[in-house]
């Protein structure tokens, strides 16, 4: 009976919460359950956090029984419902790694304001989740701790670096898990679990309290089962805010998803999106859903990112340069653990050659050299200007559409171990997510098929700046007419 | 596009990572491989386009003058390996 109640969507298990059909405590007691029978296959959590969890529900719940007593009293909109938050984003009290041992102890002192807005907007925490090392990776291998089992096949990846997050909420451990996208991090993951998965426009939300990345790239997001869900717990943590000064003071829009058709909205397909090496189940899939959205009354045409090729080499440049200097503050003083060493030189090297795994190594060493003398010019400010061309591909082909459909990898989920002798193989599953971070623009992740071997395709809608609004109802449309994102993995019960 | 291993070792040293020697002819091969693929953004001509930092558009961001509560001393030092009297410590930085 129990698990059934994680089998409801966001709004049902709200409504239910707020008429006193269930409590916070069984739902809360739900997740914590499934956590515990489910756990042992998928090791999607890093660290649990039960009894703050339990606290925080039946304070949800004393909350729900005042106002049931006091109509005039006002409920948090998202009060009781459990969640899960990517191990780089700070709550305050709880061990924070970044999947990464160079913070095996970090314990941060605050609380992200992502993850501030959620509690205040009523949210219950179960655990911290699973990354590849500072969201470095695409398949959340990198992590330093553990292996997340996709839950569509236990001997898949889950996609990463939210590898955790998105196998959390395809597991159905949680109704939503908070995420992180510098390159598709929300995305791609969202995409091999079947779940869908916002990347928000840079500057829509808050940064604070996320541990940095790169920069210039990195956003929030959330994960769930449905753009209805996604939408109603991303609505409570976007917008401007104080502490993060790239965060912009633009009106957070009410995402009021109704159905309905898409008469009037133009869809762009973007040919260099449909190349060799794509899979044809991928291709299929997304294909199809395109056609969908046409039967739903949406205008198709076909539009051009002449640079979408150029994206990779683009990223690999700026997001390890910016990398290499985000990552110069884990120098054994402030963070530890501190090997043994003599002097100071050696707490630096020691403690960076010891705490980092490889393939954080192998970004520093990149984003080094292509900001370092001689070279900066040939790659790192070459790599901005190209960007400045990728951008203007997408305010071009925003012109002529309102969105923009496309697949996020080229393939399936593909099996543990498969990519991690090749830097560059790994690198190219990111190919067609790329783009939006580079463009700042938003996309939303969602399931629309599965291949023959019944692993989970995605395809993600690319809006303009700031409207995350069409991209949510587009899929709200589309998930009204079609049942993939209430497939499940029957394992699981 | 093929790094030296005094190349290798350069780009280290200035990143402060200590890597072993199977570490440093590794990552050689590696970021030889990745610079070469991304070599081919010399294809294109970029003379007359500007380089893009933030995709936002360029604004000043200001807040009141007004003092405020932050982290406390304490808080900051909890996490560090060492401290002393409110500080940081470290080994010895000169002989």
């Amino acid at each position: 009976m129990s698990r059934a109640l994680l089998d409801l969507s966001i709004k049902e298990a709200l409504h239910q919460l707020r008429s006193g059909e269930i409590s916070s405590r069984e739902l809360t007691q739900a997740s914590l359950d499934a956590l515990e029978q489910l756990e042992p296959s998928v090791q999607a959590f890093l660290t649990r956090t039960a009894d703050m969890a339990l606290r925080q529900a039946d304070e949800a719940d004393a909350r729900y029984a005042a106002a049931r007593r006091d109509p005039q009293a006002v409920v948090p909109p998202l009060l009781g419902l459990p969640i899960a938050v990517k191990d780089l984003l700070a709550l305050e009290g709880v061990r924070c790694t970044c999947g990464s041992k160079i913070l095996e102890n970090f314990v941060p002192p605050y609380t992200a304001t992502t993850v501030r807005r959620l509690l205040q907007a009523g949210v219950v925490v179960v655990g911290k989740t699973n990354t590849d090392e500072f969201a470095m990776g695409s398949s959340t291998e990198n992590s330093a701790y553990q292996l997340t089992h996709n839950p569509w096949d236990l001997e898949r990846v889950p996609g990463g670096s939210s590898g955790g997050s998105a196998a959390a909420v395809a597991a159905r451990m949680v109704l939503a898990a908070m995420g992180t996208d510098t390159g598709g991090s929300v995305r791609q993951p969202a995409s091999f679990c079947g779940v869908t998965g916002i990347k928000p426009t840079y500057g829509r939300v808050s940064r604070y309290g996320l541990v940095a990345y790169g920069s210039s790239l990195d956003t929030v997001g959330v994960l769930a089962r449905s753009a209805e869900d996604t939408a109603l717990v991303f609505q409570h943590m976007a917008g401007q805010d104080d502490l993060d000064a790239t965060s912009m003071d633009l009106p957070v829009p009410e995402y009021r998803l109704e159905g309905g058709d898409l008469r009037g909205l133009r869809v762009g397909v973007p040919k260099q999106y449909f190349i060799q090496g794509i899979q044809p189940a991928v291709e299929e899939a997304v294909r199809a859903a395109i056609r969908q959205l046409e039967l739903l009354g949406a205008e198709v045409r076909e539009v051009s990112l002449p640079h979408t090729e150029y994206a990779l080499p683009v990223y690999y440049l700026l997001a390890p340069a910016e990398a290499s200097a985000n990552l110069a503050r884990y120098d054994g003083v402030r963070f530890s653990p501190r090997p043994e060493a003599e002097n100071l030189w050696d707490v630096f090297f020691n403690t960076r050659g010891q705490g980092f795994g490889p393939e954080v190594k192998r970004r520093i060493m990149l984003g080094t050299y292509a900001l370092s003398a001689g070279y900066y010019d040939a790659y790192y400010a070459k790599a901005q200007k190209v960007r400045t061309l990728i951008k203007r591909d997408f305010e071009t082909a925003f012109e002529q559409v309102d969105v923009i459909a496309a697949p996020i990898a080229p393939t399936t989920a593909f099996r543990i171990g498969e990519h991690t002798d090749d830097p560059l193989a790994m690198y190219l599953e990111d190919v067609f997510t790329l783009p939006a971070n580079l463009a700042g623009v938003p996309g939303l992740a969602f399931p629309v098929g599965f291949d023959p071997q019944g692993l989970p395709v995605g395809m993600q809608l690319m809006g303009a700046h700031f409207d995350e609004a069409t991209l949510f109802r587009t899929a709200h449309c589309y998930q009204q007419a079609t049942d993939w994102h209430l497939r499940k993995p029957q394992w699981i019960g | 596009m093929s790094l030296t291993l005094e190349e290798v070792e350069h780009i280290a040293n200035l990143a402060r990572l200590r890597l072993s020697d199977e570490e440093k002819e590794r990552y050689r091969q590696q970021l030889s491989a990745i610079l070469e693929y991304a070599a081919r953004l010399q294809e294109l001509d970029t003379s007359q386009i500007p380089p893009t930092s933030s995709v936002l558009p360029p604004r000043s961001v200001l807040r009141g003058d007004e003092p405020r509560t932050d982290l406390t001393l304490e808080q900051i030092l909890a996490n560090a390996p060492q401290s002393e009297e409110r500080q940081f410590r470290v080994p010895p930085v000169l002989e």
